[in-house]
Parts: structure tokens; C-alpha cells; sequence
């Protein structure tokens, strides 16, 4: 059993004092080349011999009972194989981190579009013709759809620092605004999918999934197995963004037919099946007030919101969470209503809470500094707080004004002038600011690095999600054992490896990280006292050990191999401090004034993150956080049905992810040098969120910027911001 | 029987005549490189080359290219022999998790023949043809969408590939 190290003190920062020079380096994904050449195999790509197709069959009301399937009604179809039923059947993905199965409704239905049977049959066509002309039977009971209307809710009890009411009403100047963002999809590429095959008592399953420790025990769960009897590859997973947290319906149905069928069953959602079933972003009401003394100094804040999920789920959006640390102020209030109605259930989206609760403190903000007649950068500048508004605890390394300040600088912001000022025919331009926060934390992670004399093995059932995995634990076992990268094979994505933290939250690079900085550090004590130095005076560089006047090569040094594993786990730090990437968004656009549409000019993404472990991966993730930013300002909304509940948007022509066209080329990400000594032992931050925290309202700010008009419900469509340019009158 | 040329190679495939030509590549030609997103023709991801011109393979079924020349990515190159795009996009990190990414190339691919063949574009000045620029890669890689958004890199690596190309 491999102790655990805990992260109860700061560590010396020992990757700066390596030899290799890899870490930090823009250095090339190492499985570029597979994913270029259409070589890397994604879950629904093996395909085992002798393998069937199962589709799965979905709820036509939105609440209620299936009392019957009419299977007799397809049974002639040629190559139709099976109708599975089975009280294992999953509601809906699991929650992120569950370790357990998610509601096994057992024939209740909850929400429109749920998953309720499997049809298998010999071809992937018949199966999905079977899956559309089954008939079923229901018992349809009352539901509610709407959150705002709804009577089924639960409120929180108000988290809260200071008096609110006092100093709100003591303010010299306030802000009350009323935000609405619409649901989300995280609409990864890759459908949700599943190749499911037993060998005795043990069942190996293909599926696309980030958590895999997690999702072998939810699968177990779900099957009411031991978890010795699962295994889970994902090597190669297209896109998650929080949709590929939990085990789905896809992975279980295709367990439990192969078991049933005693053949491999693959089963991989339909686009559709996708949008209807699989955790969305929950669509919130958020209501912001603010309140200022005259030179623009905060004394209260509070941010109350309105989320809505399916009864059992516990996961409601955090909506507030980074209000509750960005900024200081004498008294502080956030409260959270759920409302449980029939739509598909909602859980992690890339950076649940921030990615919409900074929508509108963000704007809020905004709003504030037009009313103080003060700039939106120096307001921000102005209420950045000494300790935790909340908790007290300390900040451990924080540059949210050295990239307020450097944004400014670099993205021309003196030249801003007055709101509706900068005129181009049909079309206004501003420019908006907005703050950056994300927490980052650390979560209990293993891994094994073997050292075979010039080459090193990394293992681990850590995934990549196109976040940069391979290339990043690659560079931490590079630089620990004096190997180019090119030397450092590293195997993910098979929960036969250590378990590690998995992919989400921000954490991945920060514990599994560590997990093989550590592991690493074991095989550098052990190759000192090879050579009979102290640890601290070992340096391998090249496949070259140097240490007490003596060099060897590494070849000669290790006979066969040294193996170590190690684990770590947050410790007393993390209660200490508080941990988080902070940055600052600048945005240009141009707003038409007829046709409402908005096209981003230019963006600018100043943050400071950790140290980088590779220069190039973690300026895609900013990127590619920022643009999402862009998609939440500007175009994606889920429309449900007011009748049903039901997505209306359930596909990619009608939910706009942003396109090639919707992105200037003019997008900037500048890192400030940072290192987070109280995080972990690579003094990272997590990076894969806080490119799109605020993001978006740096791109909302500059509407309103641009036009002198504030929109409020996100995204700002077309027809919104003509609305909120025809209530302002300009 | 349905016979067409796969990457030079000829095929010959007795398929339930619901097979797309996406599904028959990935699952009857083990030819996974060419994916699927949406089966809709909304993300590009199976972007294919039909006698040269890229089309949604998703939208074709396998039995209407009897006789065609299709090109995969795994046509383009391998590992070991990439092409000029395929090298680009792995320099410049135009790609995350890679699932678009063979969807991608295969445009920019087709994108390059049209740019000389003077298909002007949306953004074009005028009807006689275009000049590369990032808003002539950008509306013409439209119909290929990235949820990962390595847009700005894409183009780039597209970029990249072109001044090679020269």
C-alpha cells in the first residue's frame, strides 16, 4: 500500500531546479500524430468480432410510468436480436466524482427524451429503426417545466458574511439587476459511446469517459457488481467539458445487453440522444446588487440565484461561487433557489458556476463603474481583497491586479472612449473588461513511473480530454529523471493503472501532476543512494547521472527497472488557503444596429495560472476557454418546450457552438509567471476554466459598450439586444 | 454490390442500403479516422473527399458512390509520414482532443484546391476568385466545428501549410 502525501506545508519548488528544461516548454502533444492521421481510436472504434448494436429507446411523455413495451410490434424485422428492459437502467449520467450508480428509475419517467430500453439487433441500421417504431405504452402523471413557475423548489439557507441589508442600505450608490443566462450544452464532438464485452465474470468496457476511477465503481454500482469485475479503457476521449464526468445510460444498457446476449454490444448516442439525456448546464435567474461608496469602493454584495434540476439529483449550478471570493466587501449575501422540474437534468458543464454566476457579477460590476462614472478596470482594481470575504483564509498567490493592469496596457484600453461614441456605418464598437476567477484544487490521485534505464514508462488511469495529458506528465517524468520527452512513454486511460483524479473540476494537471512528480522523486532517492549522494545533489540530465563527483550513465545505473508509486491527497493547505487561477478578459466587438448581431473584433486573456507545464497546451485551453466565453455571451441557448420540457435546440445546426466564422484570428492568451506554493508540489493552478470565467462578459460588457444599451438575458441574441437598444432609447 | 476506390484502394461491399458512407468506412472498412459527430451534416467531422470535392459522408449513402474515388484522412498520411497540413496542425496544437480534427484537414485539404480553382467565398471581394487570408480559412473552414475551439490554431496550421505550399 503506497503511503499518501498529504499537502500539509508548502514544498521547494524542485521542477526549478531540474536539469532537462522540459517543463514549461511549448512542447508538441506526443499523440499529435495519431490524432491527425485519424489513428487514434476513440470509444466506439474497436470493434470486437462479433459485435452488435444496441440503440437506445427514449420517453415520449415527460413524466410518468412505462407500462408497456409492444415488442411483438417489431419482432419480424430481420437481424433484430433484443428489447432489453432491466430495473439497472440509468435515469441520467452520473454527477461528476458519485463513485455510485446515478437513479435507476425503473421504468418511472422523469423528463422527456429519457433513456427507457435498448434495442440490439445485428446491425447498427435495424437497431435504430426497431429503437423508432417500438411502441410504448405510458401512464402519464403532472409535471412542471417551468423554473421560474414552478412550485416544487427548495431554498438554501443564505450563506453570508457582515450585515448585507445595513450596508447595502448605507451605500451611496447601488446596484439591483435581474440577469438571465439560458441552459448550456457542453455538445463535446465525440457522441457519448460504449463497446461493452464480457470474458467469464468481468467486463471490459471501450467508453468515453474522464473519471475513469470514479466510473468503474459507478458501473459496478449500476450493475450491482464487485468493482474488481469491471475494467475501463479510454485512452482517447473527443471532448468532454464536464458531459463525460459520470457513467451514462450508453455504458450500462451496453453491460447489461452483452452480459444478457453474451455477445459484445457497442451502443453510441445519437447527437440527439446526446442533447436530451446527457447533464446540461442549468438556465439560471440571478439577481446582483451591489453597493458602493462614492469613490467606488464596495460594501456590499449579494448574489442570489434560481437553478433548476430532476428531483434526486443533488448537484444544483454554484452560480455564486466565485462572487464570494473575487471581490471584498463589509457585507456579503448569497442565497440559491432549486427548482425541480421535468426537463433533462443538469450537472457540471465546464466550469459550473463561474461560467455563468461571472455573466452577471461581471456585468453587475460593469453597470456599477457607468454609474460611478469611475473605469471598469480601476473599480475592479479598487475591491480586491486582503483575505477571503467568507472565510478569511489567505490567498496563496494571486496577480488579479498584474493582469487588470496588463490587459489594460496591452489591449489599448486608454483609448476606450464613451459608450456609443465609436460609429462604423451601420455598426457600433466597444470594448468590455471582465475579471477572471476559477478555485483550483487537489484530489487524491495515484501513479507509477518505471525508470528502464534511458527510457521511462508513466501509468496511470488518468484520461486526457484533449487538455494536454500525455504531454504534461510526459514533461513532469521528463524533468524529474533527466529524459527528453521523446524517452517518456505515457500510458492513460486504463483503470488496470493507479486511479487518479481524473479529468475535471481544473484539477487533472494538479493531482495526477503530482501523483507522478512524486512517483518520479522516489526513483531520483533511490538513483542518489545508488551513487551515494544526497538527494538534493543528484542531477540527471540526458540520460546522464551526476552526483558526488560521480557520472552514469543511466543505462548502467538501473539494471532493470525502478518502479515507485505515489499518491497524494489535499491536505492542510487547502484549508488554509485559498487556491485559484485569477486573470482578466478584454474584448472589442462590433454591434449592428438594425439586425442586433455581434461580431467579436479582437480578445485579449491576461492570466495567471500556476506554473505552466507546457507552454503551448495551456494557451489552447485558454483559448479554447475564451471562445467558449463567446458562445455563452452570444449564441448557445437551450430552448425548452414549455409544453414538455423537451430541448428543442437538440442538434448542432440548432445550438450554435461558435464556428470558425463566429472567432477572430485576433485572439491573445499572456500568462503571468506565477507559482502556487500552497497548491500542490508542482505549484500549479488548474487552467482548462479559467479561460471562459468571465470571458463572456468581457464580450457583454462591450456590447453595452459599444451601443450605450444593456442586455440582461444571456445570450445576447440578435432580438435581445435590438430590444435593449430600442428600451434605451440611443 | 456497391464497389468504389477507398484511398487507391477498390472496395467491393454488399451493405443494408441504410449504410452511409461514414458508417461504411468506420465500421465496414475499419476506417475510423473519419468520424461522426451529429449524422446530420451540422459539424463536419466526416468530411471526406469525393473525387476530389469534400462532402459530409454522414449525408451520403454508401450505395449512391458506386464507381467514386474517396479520400480518408488515413489517405493523407501516417504517423510517421505526415502530410504538410497534418504537421502543421500537430506544430501549432490546432486541435485538442482531436475528434474534428480529421474533418478539418480533410477541408483545409479541398479548401486549397478551390482557393486555385478561384471558388470565390462569402468574404470573397468578388466573383473571380480568391486570395488566402484568415477570413477567407475562416469562412470556408465553417462547416467544421471544433467544441474544443482551437479555431485560432487551426488557422494558423492552415496558414502554415499554405506559405509551404508556395
Amino acid at each position: 500500500m503506497t503511503e499518501i502525501f498529504r499537502m500539509n506545508e508548502a514544498q521547494p519548488r524542485l521542477l526549478d531546479e531540474m536539469r532537462q528544461g522540459v517543463v514549461g516548454k511549448p512542447l508538441s502533444r506526443p499523440e499529435g500524430p495519431k490524432k491527425v492521421t485519424g489513428t487514434a481510436r476513440y470509444a466506439a472504434e474497436d470493434l470486437p468480432d462479433g459485435c452488435v448494436h444496441g440503440v437506445l429507446v427514449r420517453a415520449t411523455i415527460s413524466r410518468g410510468r412505462v407500462t408497456g413495451l409492444d415488442r411483438e410490434a417489431i419482432r419480424d424485422m430481420p437481424g433484430l436480436i433484443d428489447v432489453i428492459t432491466d430495473a439497472r437502467l440509468l435515469r441520467n449520467p452520473a454527477q461528476g466524482m458519485a463513485g455510485v450508480a446515478p437513479c435507476q428509475p425503473n421504468g418511472e419517467v422523469f423528463y422527456h427524451g429519457q433513456p427507457i430500453a435498448l434495442v440490439v439487433a445485428e446491425s447498427l441500421e435495424t437497431a435504430r429503426d426497431a429503437a423508432h417504431r417500438l411502441p410504448v405504452h405510458y401512464e402519464e402523471i403532472a409535471f412542471e417545466t417551468d423554473p421560474e413557475a414552478a412550485q416544487d423548489r427548495e431554498d438554501k439557507d443564505p450563506e453570508t458574511a457582515g450585515h448585507f441589508d445595513a450596508t447595502f442600505a448605507a451605500s451611496s450608490v447601488t446596484i439591483d439587476a435581474r440577469y438571465r443566462t439560458d441552459a448550456q450544452a457542453a455538445a463535446a464532438m465525440e457522441p457519448h459511446a460504449a463497446i461493452a464485452q464480457w470474458s467469464g465474470e468481468t467486463v471490459l468496457l471501450r467508453g468515453s469517459l474522464q473519471m475513469l476511477r470514479f466510473n468503474r465503481d459507478e458501473l459496478a454500482d449500476s450493475l450491482g457488481i464487485d468493482p474488481e469485475r469491471v475494467r475501463i479503457l479510454s485512452p482517447f476521449i473527443g471532448g468532454g467539458f464536464g458531459s463525460k464526468l459520470g457513467i451514462g445510460p450508453e455504458a450500462v444498457a451496453a453491460a447489461i445487453a452483452s452480459e444478457k446476449i453474451g455477445r459484445p454490444v457497442r451502443v453510441v448516442m445519437s447527437r440527439q440522444t446526446v442533447f436530451d439525456t446527457v447533464l446540461r448546464r442549468s438556465e439560471t435567474l440571478q439577481r446582483v446588487r451591489l453597493g458602493a461608496d462614492g469613490d467606488g469602493r464596495l460594501r456590499a454584495i449579494s448574489h442570489d440565484d434560481l437553478v433548476s434540476n430532476l428531483p434526486g439529483e443533488s448537484f444544483a449550478e454554484p452560480v455564486s461561487q466565485a462572487s464570494q471570493f473575487l471581490y471584498g466587501a463589509d457585507g456579503l449575501s448569497f442565497s440559491q433557489t432549486l427548482a425541480r422540474v421535468s426537463r433533462t437534468p443538469s450537472g457540471s458543464v465546464r466550469a459550473p458556476g463561474e461560467a455563468v454566476g461571472m455573466l452577471a457579477l461581471e456585468s453587475a460590476m460593469d453597470e456599477l463603474a457607468e454609474k460611478l462614472g469611475l473605469c471598469p478596470v480601476e473599480l475592479r482594481l479598487r475591491n480586491i481583497p486582503e483575505t477571503h470575504p467568507m472565510t478569511g483564509q489567505a490567498y496563496s498567490v494571486r496577480r488579479l491586479a498584474d493582469c487588470l493592469r496588463t490587459g489594460a496596457e496591452q489591449f489599448g484600453w486608454a483609448r476606450r472612449g464613451a459608450p456609443g461614441a465609436q460609429v462604423e456605418g451601420d455598426w457600433r464598437i466597444g470594448m468590455g473588461v471582465a475579471s477572471a476567477a476559477r478555485k483550483s484544487a487537489l484530489v487524491q490521485s495515484a501513479a507509477r513511473v518505471r525508470l528502464l534505464g534511458d527510457r521511462a514508462v508513466v501509468e496511470t488511469d488518468m484520461t486526457d480530454i484533449g487538455t494536454g495529458s500525455y504531454a504534461i506528465l510526459g514533461q513532469i517524468a521528463g524533468e524529474m529523471l533527466g529524459l527528453p520527452v521523446e524517452k517518456v512513454d505515457v500510458r492513460l486511460g486504463d483503470t488496470s493503472f493507479p486511479g487518479a483524479s481524473g479529468s475535471g473540476g481544473s484539477f487533472g494537471a494538479n493531482s495526477a501532476g503530482s501523483a507522478v512528480f512524486l512517483a518520479a522523486k522516489k526513483i531520483r532517492a533511490e538513483l542518489a543512494a545508488q551513487l551515494g549522494c544526497a538527494p538534493g545533489e543528484l542531477a540527471l540530465q540526458d540520460g546522464i547521472a551526476r552526483g558526488g563527483n560521480i557520472e552514469r550513465a543511466l543505462t548502467d545505473l538501473v539494471s532493470s527497472e525502478i518502479v515507485h508509486e505515489a499518491e497524494i491527497a489535499a491536505g492542510d493547505t487547502s484549508k488554509s488557503h485559498l487556491s485559484s487561477g485569477f486573470g482578466a478578459h478584454f474584448a472589442e466587438v462590433a454591434v449592428n444596429v438594425w439586425t442586433g448581431e455581434v461580431r467579436v473584433r479582437r480578445m485579449l486573456g491576461v492570466m495567471a495560472m500556476g506554473r505552466i507545464l507546457n507552454e503551448k497546451t495551456s494557451r489552447s485551453q485558454a483559448l479554447g476557454g475564451m471562445i467558449w466565453g463567446i458562445g455563452s455571451a452570444l449564441t448557445e441557448a437551450l430552448e425548452h418546450d414549455p409544453r414538455t420540457g423537451h430541448i428543442v435546440t437538440r442538434d448542432l445546426a440548432n445550438y450554435h457552438v461558435p464556428s470558425h466564422a463566429d472567432v477572430p484570428g485576433d485572439m491573445s492568451v499572456v500568462f503571468l509567471e506565477e507559482r502556487d506554493d500552497m497548491a500542490n508540489p508542482i505549484q500549479t493552478k488548474g487552467i482548462g476554466e479559467l479561460g471562459i470565467s468571465g470571458a463572456g462578459a468581457a464580450v457583454l460588457n462591450a456590447i453595452a459598450h459599444a451601443t450605450g444599451a444593456r442586455v440582461r438575458d444571456f445570450p445576447a441574441l440578435p432580438d435581445r439586444v435590438i430590444r435593449a437598444i430600442e428600451m434605451a432609447g440611443v | 454490390m456497391t464497389t468504389f476506390t477507398v484511398n487507391g484502394r477498390s472496395h467491393a461491399l454488399a451493405l443494408d442500403p441504410r449504410t452511409t458512407l461514414l458508417d461504411a468506412l468506420r465500421d465496414h472498412l475499419n476506417l475510423t479516422g473519419t468520424k461522426k459527430g451529429c449524422d446530420h451534416g451540422q459539424c463536419g467531422a466526416c468530411t471526406v473527399l469525393v473525387n476530389g470535392v469534400r462532402v459530409n459522408s454522414c449525408l451520403c449513402l454508401a450505395a449512391m458512390h458506386d464507381g467514386d474515388e474517396i479520400t480518408t484522412i488515413e489517405g493523407l498520411g501516417s504517423p510517421d509520414r505526415l502530410s504538410a497540413l497534418q504537421a502543421a496542425f500537430v506544430e501549432k496544437d490546432g486541435y485538442q482532443c482531436g475528434y474534428c480534427t480529421p474533418g478539418q484537414i480533410m477541408s483545409a485539404t479541398a479548401l486549397f484546391e478551390e482557393l486555385k480553382a478561384g471558388h470565390p467565398s462569402y468574404v470573397s471581394e468578388g466573383l473571380d476568385g480568391a486570395t488566402m487570408s484568415d477570413a477567407e480559412i475562416a469562412e470556408r473552414m465553417s462547416g467544421n466545428l471544433c467544441r474544443c475551439s482551437a479555431y485560432p490554431l487551426i488557422r494558423e496550421a492552415i496558414a502554415m501549410a499554405a506559405e509551404a505550399e508556395e
